[in-house]
């Protein structure tokens, strides 16, 4: 599916990338040539083999059901633009 | 009897799923160590997980894939060995992520069951289609100033348990028993404490509208709804505005509304051109989960026993009617008080009693089984003096009283009291003597034929004894007597 301009912008609104009009044109010719470039993976047959999800023989580590991490509330608003009262604030997003 | 809604052009049937999400019970979060209690001052159980710093790794908590493998089990379901975690994107000020850790495509259980009572004694399976492991975002607070929105991360993190039913009900009743039921079922396998004022159990309503023999009509989700009220009233209000859009020609467009409790009405909340596109990918940090079968049956055998099975039994072992019997299990903890006091006594009486007087009582003081005054074991003791005849019925109402009050044994009441039944037939025989020697008239007119007399006679007589000559006695020595 080649990309066009409108899917460019719709993919750049969703991940909230901002790209100037003048650059839209560069980014879907960039995007279309990844594109392209992962199509050729289809030509390998590829119908009875399992998907793989690393290359080393690994489980999901499991955690026990124990507390013991918490940041520290400054060190974790320390980071925000602005906090109140212990927390974070931000621009209003509903009316 | 169908619930259908009466437009002018015909009827139309109502077509309703939910969609639950329930906090799982656990003392650290979905993947991080950060603890799940509520009310905790804002911001204070946040890890650099939960608070989506960069560079932090998720790590699932056992406990929480536990947690839903046992709700699958217990809701006859069928627990996927391998599922996957996909992120689901979306920017929100309560994701700090930008995205929520989620099952798409291959959510840990799949398609099974809820029996759901209803009213007029039937009752009805719903399908399950699945549920998913997820974490919960954080939350926001609108209202604390103008301009500005609070975002507190203490709930960001926590597990949750998707659990999406199949389109199968079809009245606001059968969507208030389906909810509760679940929630019954997760109280009773400890997943979930199901509290939904608290939040840790919401509830989302997908409704539309057909005639019937028609295929599914446009859907409408509802966000959010908090408690089984209000689902119920959101349903009712929701299909009778798709039926009017339809009869005026026009068509519902799907959207998502959202439930104004206080005007008991439905609102667009967004269309479906705004609708998200969550752009889901399987999330990188994490390994497909693969649980073992032998695992699986070791949780299936820890199962308590679930409310379908305890109902059943109670209504063959205790002879209890169908409506008791639900009462009865619709709580744990009300269902094994009712066992205690009904081991080794007639079960029929207990259960009068746990329902009647006993629940009665709670919650006239507002309290519930956990914090009750007294024990089974106390009611029970109470019940025997009844079938011993120690007690007559009104008599061990007194005694409840007291004892509710005081926490104190039955015999302990009726000793400190004097509450005890007089069945001593001298005793009641003096009593008698004295009633009828005091009205020598009403006793001419009763061997005259005014037999209707025989209830004032006893009535006398429990007043002379203060209530507590043993009213079959009574009758017997007085019948002796006039006759």
């Amino acid at each position: 599916m080649p990309i066009d301009k409108a899917t460019v912008q719709r993919i750049s609104r969703l991940a909230r990338i901002h790209i100037d009009d003048n650059e839209i044109e560069v980014v879907a010719k960039e995007l279309n040539g990844i594109i392209d470039w992962v199509e050729q993976l289809k030509e390998v047959d590829t119908d009875s083999i399992e998907p793989m999800t690393s290359v080393v023989e690994l489980k999901l580590p499991k955690r026990k059901d124990m507390v013991n991490d918490s940041a520290d509330r400054q060190e974790l608003l320390s980071n925000s633009p602005e906090s109140e009262d212990g927390f974070f604030v931000v621009p209003k997003v509903v009316e | 009897m169908t619930y259908c809604i009466q437009g002018n052009s015909g009827q139309f049937e109502l077509v309703v799923g939910l969609e639950v999400h329930a906090q799982v019970k656990s003392k650290a979060k979905l993947f991080s160590g950060a603890p799940t209690e509520y009310g905790a001052e804002p911001n204070t159980q946040v890890s650099f997980i939960d608070a989506g710093m960069p560079g932090m790794l998720p790590v699932i908590n056992e406990v929480a894939i536990e947690q839903a493998v046992r709700t699958g089990l217990a809701l006859n379901a069928k627990i996927n060995l391998t599922s996957i975690f996909d992120r689901k994107n979306y920017f929100y000020p309560d994701l700090p992520c930008g995205y929520q850790i989620s099952q798409y495509l291959d959510p840990i259980v799949g398609e099974g069951t809820v029996e759901i009572d209803l009213k007029d004694g039937s009752s009805r399976n719903i399908g399950i289609e699945r549920l998913h492991l997820e974490m919960d975002a954080g939350k926001s607070i609108h209202d604390l100033r103008p301009n500005v929105t609070h975002v507190d991360l203490n709930r960001s993190g926590i597990a949750l348990m998707e659990i999406v039913s199949k389109p199968d009900m079809r009245s606001p009743e059968e969507a208030g028993a389906y909810l509760r039921k679940l929630r019954t079922i997760l109280r009773y396998v400890g997943s979930c404490d199901g509290n939904m004022e608290q939040g840790s159990m919401r509830c989302d309503v997908n409704v539309s509208v057909r005639r019937p023999g028609e295929k599914y009509g446009t859907r409408c989700e509802i966000k959010n709804v908090n408690s089984v009220r209000f689902v119920m009233r959101a349903i009712e209000y929701e299909s009778k505005r798709q039926v009017d859009i339809i009869e005026e020609g026009n068509s519902v467009d799907q959207e998502t509304r959202l439930f104004d409790s206080s005007k008991g009405e439905t609102r667009t909340m967004r269309s479906k051109e705004e609708a998200h596109d969550y752009r889901y990918f399987p999330d990188p940090d994490l390994l497909p989960l693969k649980i073992e079968q032998d695992w699986v049956n070791e949780i299936k055998n820890s199962l308590p026993e679930l409310p379908d099975v305890l109902k059943k039994r109670f209504i063959k072992q205790y002879s209890l009617t169908p409506y008791d019997a639900e009462v009865l299990v619709s709580e744990q903890s009300s269902a094994m008080f009712f066992e205690t006091v009904a081991h080794g006594r007639d079960g029929k009486l207990a259960a009068n009693w746990v329902t009647g007087e006993f629940f009665g009582a709670l919650n006239k003081a507002n309290l519930n089984i956990v914090n009750s005054p007294i024990t089974a074991h106390q009611l029970g003791g109470l019940i025997d003096r009844v079938s011993d005849g120690t007690l007559s019925v009104r008599l061990a109402k007194e005694v409840f009283e007291f004892m509710f009050l005081s926490g104190s044994d039955a015999d302990v009441v009726i000793e400190e009291k004097g509450l005890k039944q007089v069945t001593d037939v001298d005793e009641i025989h003096t009593i008698i003597d004295k009633i009828l020697s005091s009205n020598t008239e009403k006793v001419e007119e009763f061997r005259n034929g005014k037999v209707k007399l025989m209830g004032w006679f006893v009535g006398q007589v429990m007043k002379e004894s203060q209530g507590k000559a043993n009213p079959a006695a009574v009758n017997k020595a007085l019948k002796e007597k006039l006759t």
